[in-house]
């Protein structure tokens, strides 16, 4: 059997790579990169701390899209103000409780699937949100879009030579509850081939779009999978320098979520930036 | 520990976007208007696979806690919208303009900006050209005369244009928001 070893591009529109074709750079010369600029961040600054990033640097070079698309002036602190206080509301208008479950088919807001269990391992993932004071994110808005389990995602720019399934969109969404908590079905994505280097791979990941208690604290993520040996390879996630703030990216499996003789349970629980206590405004 | 942002990638379009997102209210609304503009990387290509979102009050003033955003009935007014950028790098919402929330306080468009490429979110404002307000805004008035610029919608024929750079010549002020002490 022959198998097409044609890398894609990231997204059709692509833009080059200043000086080279993107596919001309390999593993090891992304990885050296890599291993320079965690060696720069594991350097003591001078009141002793290591200066490693809790949140990813967005100029970083290993990762070939950003080098266009990062700002170079830093972020100006501002106090938020009343609209920024205040996130957006969503409800049970706006979710169904089936769209949390990404293994039943056919799916609200696409026309993909008829009725018929994708292939894949089934898995739970569940876990709470949280604000910056610990606060539970109640009645909030989760969305979450992945990879079927071959690593394929159902969209018109993806060229992975992987099957598609039939039964998998890959996308959903949820309301957490009154503690926070988020709950999923799905089954576990698969790594991809992307274009950043010659034979780069994503580890398997499902992204995840979050909202807080107030606007300020609006998030969008990627939940990865426990002992992936792509970590270290992978400029994404290494752009995140810091290794305790990596792990925070890193689900946890928990068999106490995993139910007999069905599917795997992993949790992942997330924090989000900043206060909303002062900010929020009194409850109408 | 806060747990860190990620790219939204190129493949978030069959997920994030809906019908309906960029219209707050129906087009045909006597006081609609029109926001958009391009997203422009650093070389000052347009960027079609930028997604971005604003939060705003109404028109009125008040900043509106109702559900509804992503089924929208066309009547009520959930003050957040999400438009996903064209071929050509072009978001486009159609709303209202904000009144401002506090007396004498210069209104704006909360706005949020992903992309691939763009390893984190990024916060901007969107504010209303010659509006008497801006004068007294601390944000606005603590920038030189390039940067606020940047921050300020222009008028055209159907509304407003504000353009995104999000590096180089003209690049966007972006904003921090730090937790209290």
């Amino acid at each position: 059997m022959t198998v097409s070893t044609t890398p894609r591009t990231d997204a059709a529109e692509e833009t080059a790579v200043p000086s080279s074709d993107a596919t001309a750079t390999t593993q090891e010369e992304i990885s050296a990169e890599i291993a320079e600029i965690a060696a720069q961040a594991a350097q003591a600054t001078p009141d002793g701390q290591p200066s490693g990033a809790r949140q990813p640097r967005i100029d970083y070079p290993p990762y070939r899209s950003s080098i266009l698309r990062h700002p170079t002036k830093d972020p100006r602190h501002v106090d938020p103000e009343t609209i920024e206080r205040v996130a957006p509301c969503f409800g049970h208008r706006d979710v169904h409780p089936l769209e949390a479950d990404l293994t039943i088919g056919a799916h609200a807001g696409t026309n993909s699937a008829v009725s018929g269990e994708p292939i894949g391992e089934r898995i739970t993932v569940t876990g709470r949100i949280v604000d910056g004071d610990g606060r539970p994110v109640a009645g909030q808005l989760v969305e979450i879009w992945q990879a079927n389990a071959a690593g394929r995602y159902v969209h018109k720019n993806e060229q992975h030579p992987a099957p598609l399934d039939p039964n998998f969109t890959g996308v959903g969404r949820c309301l957490t509850d009154a503690n926070g908590d988020y709950r999923f079905r799905t089954i576990k994505p698969g790594p991809y081939p992307w274009g950043n280097h010659r034979n780069a791979w994503r580890p398997a990941h499902i992204h995840f779009s979050l909202f807080g208690n107030a606007f300020t604290q609006r998030l969008v993520t990627q939940m990865y999978f426990p002992g992936d040996p792509l970590f270290a390879l992978d400029p994404i996630y290494q752009a995140i320098t810091d290794q305790k703030a990596r792990d925070a990216l890193v689900a946890t499996y928990d068999h106490d979520r995993t139910v007999p003789d069905f599917s795997m349970g992993y949790r992942w629980d997330i924090v989000l930036t900043g206060s909303g206590r002062i900010w929020t405004e009194p409850e109408k | 520990m806060t747990t860190p942002g990620q790219t939204i990638g190129p493949f978030f379009g069959q997920a994030l976007p809906y019908p309906g997102g960029p219209e707050l209210v129906p087009a045909g609304r006597a006081d609609a208007i029109r926001l958009h503009g391009v997203v422009y990387d650093g070389d000052g290509a347009p960027i079609p696979d930028a997604l971005i979102e604003i939060r705003q009050a109404d028109a009125s003033g008040q900043v509106p806690r109702e559900e509804g955003s992503l089924h929208r009935d066309g009547w009520t007014f959930t003050g957040w919208g999400r438009s996903e950028t064209d071929r050509t790098g072009r978001y486009s919402f159609t709303t209202v303009l904000p009144g401002p929330t506090e007396e004498g306080s210069a209104p704006f468009f909360a706005v949020v900006v992903f992309a691939r490429g763009l390893l984190d979110r990024l916060f901007t404002r969107i504010y209303l050209p010659d509006h008497p307000a801006n004068a007294s805004d601390a944000l606005l008035s603590s920038l030189d005369e390039p940067d606020r610029a940047t921050l300020v919608a222009s008028a055209d024929a159907t509304g407003l244009r504000f353009d995104i750079r999000l590096q180089g010549e003209g690049e966007t002020v972006f904003l921090q928001h730090d937790r209290p002490a």
